[in-house]
Order: structure tokens, then sequence, then C-alpha cells
């Protein structure tokens, strides 16, 4: 059974996807603009056409374009879906959004059982390391990831490892304050390995649960910054056996094709488990992480969907293409 | 920044570099590979297709003419296509204003902080005039702590009242300035979305009661396809005077730079080229489009070119070239046409590949044509039609008239006889151009 079936199935029957209303409304909330924008486009584009034909492929391509699927993803995605049709005889644009919707999880899940869940290390503390380009929210995410982590009533550590930017260490620490979780500091400038020890030695003679680690924002193309990132990472992994157990790379969701230079770079001097996106509230549509998934293999574990510190959410594929085609079902 | 395109596109003209004109055919793949070089440097879907619409007309509309090979011809339509998606010229910030207020906005983790310092740097060493930084962002953690530090490591005060409205912050500020003397007010604002309708509004307060005279929109170069959605939120409700670039020194390809102009008329202004607080460029779209060009100064050369030659006289000149009845006055005037570009060696130069093909270091005397000018000019007009007729008597006489040597003459007529051969092979079509 294709997914779009499955998905019908669980709306038209109410069987929700999701835990409880609250969180429907949180991701039918934080996507309405998205999907306003990219389910009204597909939903006119069935309209307009009669049957499908080369204008309707080469709108198509348009749409998927302007969601920023990567540019490679969608030349493939649309040679698939032409064959497709031709072979599955179908000229009915109607019938053609549910291949649409098919392709597009096809792509994500690459027949593979798709590991969302954090892992946890089970004896000692859990390492989280956080990482990204400059600006993409890392400090942010980090301060709702403590929050949901404080609230399932685990001991939580912050640590400041950003020692670049101005500013950086305070605004974690304001954070870490406000939530009620210890930030471990050091001063601006400092070596991040440095802090890295402090806070990991601090983290197993206290028995923390999770250790959440901030890095400075750097562009992947400057090998200095990536040679210490590439410090940190061994740092860590010298002083807890398995650490980091989880890297999530940051991507925002207006990022466009440089999110796959992103993703290459990262993972060449670190092991990312995951991605977080992050601002996914504004109108942009994160599209980039289907052609990440595509070309480099790392899903998507976390997504934020608003500037409160509940809005940040397990990413839950069934729920983000619910998101954005509730509507075409 | 921007290398990935340029790579791009070099494969794309060394395609169109074999043909000896520009047909429907040909150009079908060059345009593709143009199309996708857009796509994947993020720049607006519409913009692409109108662009290479644009291009693919003019390049098909070009008679082949100018002596241009067709494919400086493509590359100067590309330049004036990207110039004009990028505006042609450097539009500078307002300066005659005492105080001059500048406010920042964007959306969340574009840069603004950082680029508020690198701006204040770059007004207090370009017009030698005194900055305030103004704290408006009374939201994200810590932000104010950030503009302070910048402040004081660039030795530029700021302004800030914690997390007092923005409205009494800014008027507050303006005071101070004017008790200090000083005459460049910079807001930093807090990052916001543009769809986020209170903080949308706060912004407005604060045109309406200071009216800054630019407001600058902070942008991410990284931006995809969201980019037009950005910008039209912050214009529609600020009128923004212009946009600055930030993370420019990424490997971002910045397409967003051909999507901002283009689709809302608001000029680029700075890019940000650095982590350091010297790293703020002015937008120079000239160099912008060399750069996403990257093929030496073929577009000086073809400008040159294009500025010296005689339109009509190439015309003419290529027309007799088909019909095979080319003489020496139009070889002389060939010579006197490139005699007007100036240092042969200095055009060399220009072509891309010059110094691959070892071109960069050709010596050409410009007193060799004032030899050849000579010694045509001492010839009848018959003989300059008809260069035939010219047997021994005649060069000696010509030989004479000029003060050159007989041997001098027999190799300007060698000379003319074997392009006379080139140009028949080249209007014949079995004339391969070599670059």
């Amino acid at each position: 059974m294709g997914f779009f079936d499955k998905l019908k199935r669980i709306v038209n029957k109410d069987k929700d996807v999701f835990e409880n209303k609250d969180e429907k409304e949180l991701y039918n909330k934080g996507f309405e603009k998205t999907r306003r924008e990219l389910s009204d486009k597909l939903n006119n584009l069935s309209k307009k056409y009669k049957k499908i034909n080369q204008d309707y492929f080469e709108e198509l391509e348009e749409i998927l374009i302007m969601a920023d699927i990567g540019v490679n993803t969608v030349m493939g995605f649309m040679e698939r879906l032409v064959d497709r049709a031709k072979k599955e005889k179908i000229s009915d644009p109607e019938m053609l959004k549910e291949l649409i919707v098919d392709e597009l999880f096809i792509i994500y899940v690459n027949d593979e059982i798709l590991v969302d869940k954090v892992k946890y290390n089970e004896n000692g503390p859990t390492v989280i390391l956080f990482v990204g380009v400059n600006g993409v929210g890392k400090t942010t995410t980090i301060a709702k990831m403590a929050k949901r982590e404080k609230d399932s009533g685990k001991k939580v550590m912050l640590v400041a490892g950003d020692t670049f930017r101005a500013g950086a260490i305070e605004q974690l620490t304001m954070w870490g304050d406000k939530i009620g979780v210890k930030t471990i500091s050091t001063k601006e400038n400092a070596d991040p390995s440095s802090v890295m020890y402090k806070a990991l030695e601090e983290a197993k003679k206290d028995n923390y649960d999770v250790v959440l680690i901030d890095t400075a924002g750097r562009l992947q193309n400057k090998v200095n910054l990536m040679n210490e990132l590439d410090k940190v990472n061994r740092v860590i992994g010298k002083l807890i056996e398995g650490a980091p157990h989880e890297t999530l790379l940051v991507i925002d969701a207006t990022t466009g094709q440089n999110g796959i230079s992103q993703a290459k770079q990262f993972k060449e001097i670190t092991n990312i488990t995951g991605i977080a996106l992050t601002k996914l509230d504004g109108t942009a549509k994160g599209g980039i992480v289907l052609a990440i998934k595509e070309e480099v293999n790392i899903p998507v574990k976390f997504i934020g969907l608003g500037e409160k510190m509940e809005d940040l959410r397990v990413f839950d594929i069934e729920k983000y293409i619910y998101g954005l085609f509730s509507e075409l079902l | 920044m921007f290398e990935n395109l340029s790579d791009r596109l070099d494969n794309v003209m060394h395609k169109i570099k074999g043909y000896g004109i520009i047909t429907e055919d040909n150009i079908s793949d060059v345009m593709r590979e143009v199309r996708l070089a857009l796509l994947e440097a993020d720049v607006n879907y519409q913009v692409v297709k109108e662009f290479t619409n644009n291009v693919k007309e003019k390049a098909l509309g070009e008679e082949v003419r100018k002596s241009l090979k067709p494919s400086e011809m493509f590359l100067k339509i590309l330049k004036d296509e990207l110039l004009s998606l990028l505006g042609e010229d450097k539009v500078e910030i307002v300066t005659n204003k005492k105080p001059t207020i500048l406010m920042l906005v964007g959306l969340q983790g574009s840069g603004k902080t950082t680029t508020i310092g690198k701006l204040g740097n770059l007004i207090r060493k370009k017009y030698n005039k005194k900055p305030l930084f103004v704290a408006c962002d009374i939201y994200r953690p810590a932000a104010i702590e950030q503009l302070k530090t910048i402040g004081k490591s660039l030795n530029i005060p700021v302004y800030e009242e914690g997390n007092n409205n923005p409205n009494d912050i800014v008027r507050n500020a303006l005071n101070y300035a004017k008790e200090n003397n000083l005459d460049y007010i910079l807001i930093d604002t807090a990052g916001r979305l543009h769809v986020d309708k209170s903080l949308m509004d706060e912004l407005v307060c604060l045109n309406d009661e200071f009216k800054p005279d630019e407001i600058l929109l902070v942008l991410d170069s990284m931006i995809g396809q969201d980019a037009i959605n950005v910008i039209n939120g912050f214009n529609d409700k600020l009128a923004l005077t212009g946009t600055i670039l930030t993370k420019m020194d990424g490997d971002t390809k910045g397409g967003v730079a051909l999507t901002a102009r283009h689709l809302t008329n608001v000029p680029i202004k700075f890019i940000g080229t650095s982590e350091k607080l010297d790293g703020l460029e002015e937008f120079d779209p000239n160099r912008m489009v060399n750069r996403i060009l990257g093929m030496g100064d073929i577009l000086g050369l073809v400008e040159k070119v294009e500025s010296v030659i005689d339109e009509q006289e190439a015309e003419n000149t290529y027309k007799k070239m088909k019909k095979g009845n080319f003489d020496l006055e139009d070889f002389l005037a060939q010579f006197k046409q490139i005699k007007k570009l100036g240092s042969l060696e200095g055009l060399l130069k220009m072509i891309p590949g010059a110094k691959k093909m070892g071109l960069n270091k050709v010596n050409i005397d410009p007193k060799d044509i004032a030899r050849i000018e000579a010694i045509i000019l001492s010839m009848t007009p018959e003989e300059r039609k008809k260069p035939e007729i010219i047997k021994a008597s005649r060069k000696i006489r010509i030989a004479k008239g000029s003060g050159r040597s007989v041997q001098e003459v027999n190799k300007l007529l060698t000379q003319f006889e074997e392009s006379k051969k080139m140009m028949k092979m080249f209007s014949n079509g079995s004339f391969k151009l070599p670059f």
C-alpha cells in the first residue's frame, strides 16, 4: 500500500497520526503558510489542466523548485513521475496528485526504517552536539531541547561551546537560567575544547542525564573552523565513551541549495545523526531536507514550528507530509 | 562565492565556443545548462525563466557582425542581462544628513547585529563620520550584550535601555547623538518573520516616527526560493531602501543577488564577506557579474571592440569577404581599426585562456602596423583593388615609395593572400575558430 492510501485512510477515518489535538493543531498552524502555498498551488494546477501535458509538468516542476527541494532531486523526481504516469496510463491530474505525494515520500523514506528517536546513553550522560552555519538557530534550539528534556524529568546541562560570537555565552546562560538548568561556560575566545573538558567531567561526577553542547556557527568551507570542530568532537569522545551520542545539524528552513553542501561537509567532520530544521513557521518550505535525505542520507529529527519553548517537535515524516498535503486528500 | 556558477557557465561556454553561429539547435543545450546553473544557485524560478528567454531571444536575433565570435556575442548578451538583473549602478547610502538614521531589519539569524558593527566601521572609515549603535533587539537574550561587545571592540558608542519600548529607545538615542555630536544612528532591530504581524507593526511604528533615511534588509545569502516572500514581506510594510547580503564568504552561490533587485527593484548596497568587522564591501554589480562569469576580462575586450569598430565598415568588409572580393583597401582598413584598439598585448591578455595558449607572452610591434600602412599607401588604387597585377617593377616602385625593402612588400602580399584564403574558409563555414 502506498503512503498516500495510508494517509487518506487516516484522514478519512479520522484516526489521527497525532498524539493529541494540541499537537495536530500545532502542526496545522506551524505549517499553515507553507501548506497554503504548496497545496493550493498543486490543487490549482489540477483544476487548471484537464489532462496532463508538457505545460502541466513544467508548472509542477516550478512548484517543487519553489519549495527549495534540490534541483537534482526535482529533476529525478520529474523523470520518475513522467515515467510512472505513462506506465500507469494516468492522464487525469487529480489521479496524479496521489503519485506526487507517494513519490515525494519515497524520496524521503527510500526503503529504510527511519530512526527518528534520539539515541540515549544508558551508561551515563547522553551527549548531544549541535552544529551548523551561522544564524540558523543553534542556541535557541538547544534551549527548546533543554526544556523538553527537563520536562521529561531529566537532569540537563548546557555547555556554552560558542566562545567566538559576541554575546553567545550570555545568550545560552540566560536561557539556562530561564529554564532552570545549569550552563557551563568559560571566557569568550577561549579554546572550546577546554569548556568541553570542564563540562563533561562535571556531568559524569554529578550524574547528569543529558548534556547539550552549543558550538560556534561556522561556514562549512572555512577549513580552520571545521578543524576546530573536529577537535571538539574528538575531545568529547575521549571524555565519555560513545559521545557525542547524537550530533544534530541545525538547518534554517529558508536555506536553499546550499543546505546540501552544509550537510555534506559537516558530515565529513562529525557523525551527523540528524537534522534540526528551524524556522518552519515562516513561509519557507524547508524542501531542501528532501534533497539532503536523498543525496546525503541524513534524516530530520526535530523541527522548529514557532518561537515558543514548546515549539520544537520530534519530526515525523507522516506528520510532515500530512502538514503539507492534508488539503489535497 | 559564485564559484560553482562560474564553473558551470564555463562548461557552457566551451560548448558554444565550437559553433560558428548561434542557432536554435546549438543554443538549446547551452540554455539548459544556464537554466540549471541558475536554479542551483537559488535564483528565483520566474527570474530564471525570464532570463533564459531573454538571453535566447537576443542570442538568436543577433546577426553575426562586428567580427565577434558567437561565443563572445553570447557572453556579451549574458553579461548585459545579468547586469540588468543586478541593476546597472552602484547605489550608495544616504550621507548628506545629520544625523543620518539607518535601520537594519531582517529575519532571525540573518546577521543584523554583526552587520551593524561592520557598517559602523565602514562609515567611520569611508566618510570619517561618527556612528552610534542603538540596541532595539529587546527580545533575543543577550542581543544587547552582543552589540555592546562589538561596539567596545570598535570603540563605537552603543545606546541601550534594556527591554524598553523601541520607539522610546530611539527617541532618547537621538537626543544622546545630538548631545554627543554623533552623525549616524544605526538601529539594530530584533529578527522577525515577515509574516509576524505584531513584530512587523513594531517596525512600522519606528518607521512612522523616525522616518529612517535608510531601511536596509539584511538577507542571508544562503536563502532559497523563499527570498522573494521575505523581501516582499518587508518591502510592503517598510519601503526598503536597500538590502545587505551576508555570509557571501561561504560556498553559497548567492542567487538571491539576482532575484532581489530584479523582482523588487530594491538595490543591493553591501555584501558581507568575512566574520571580521571589516568584512563588508559596497556592492558593485559590474564586479559581481565579472565574478559570476569569471572569464578573464573578455567583456572588457568585447566592450572595447564595440566602441571602436565602425559597424558600417565592418558590415561592408564582411559582405566583401563573403563575396570573395576582399582587397588591400579592406586589409588596410582592418589594420587601422586594430590600431585604434591600442596595445595588442593588452588586448590579448583579456582573452580567456590566453595564458594557457601562451598569448600573454606574444610581442607585437606597433611599428609593424605602421610599415604595412606605409606599403599599402604607396600603391595605386588599382593595385590595391587588384594585387595580382603587382609584379617586379611595381614592387620596386612601392618599396621605394614606402621606404621599405622589396622583401617586405613580398611578405605583405603573401600575408594578404593568406588572410584572404582564411576568410574564404570562414565564410564557407569550414573554418573552426581556435577557441
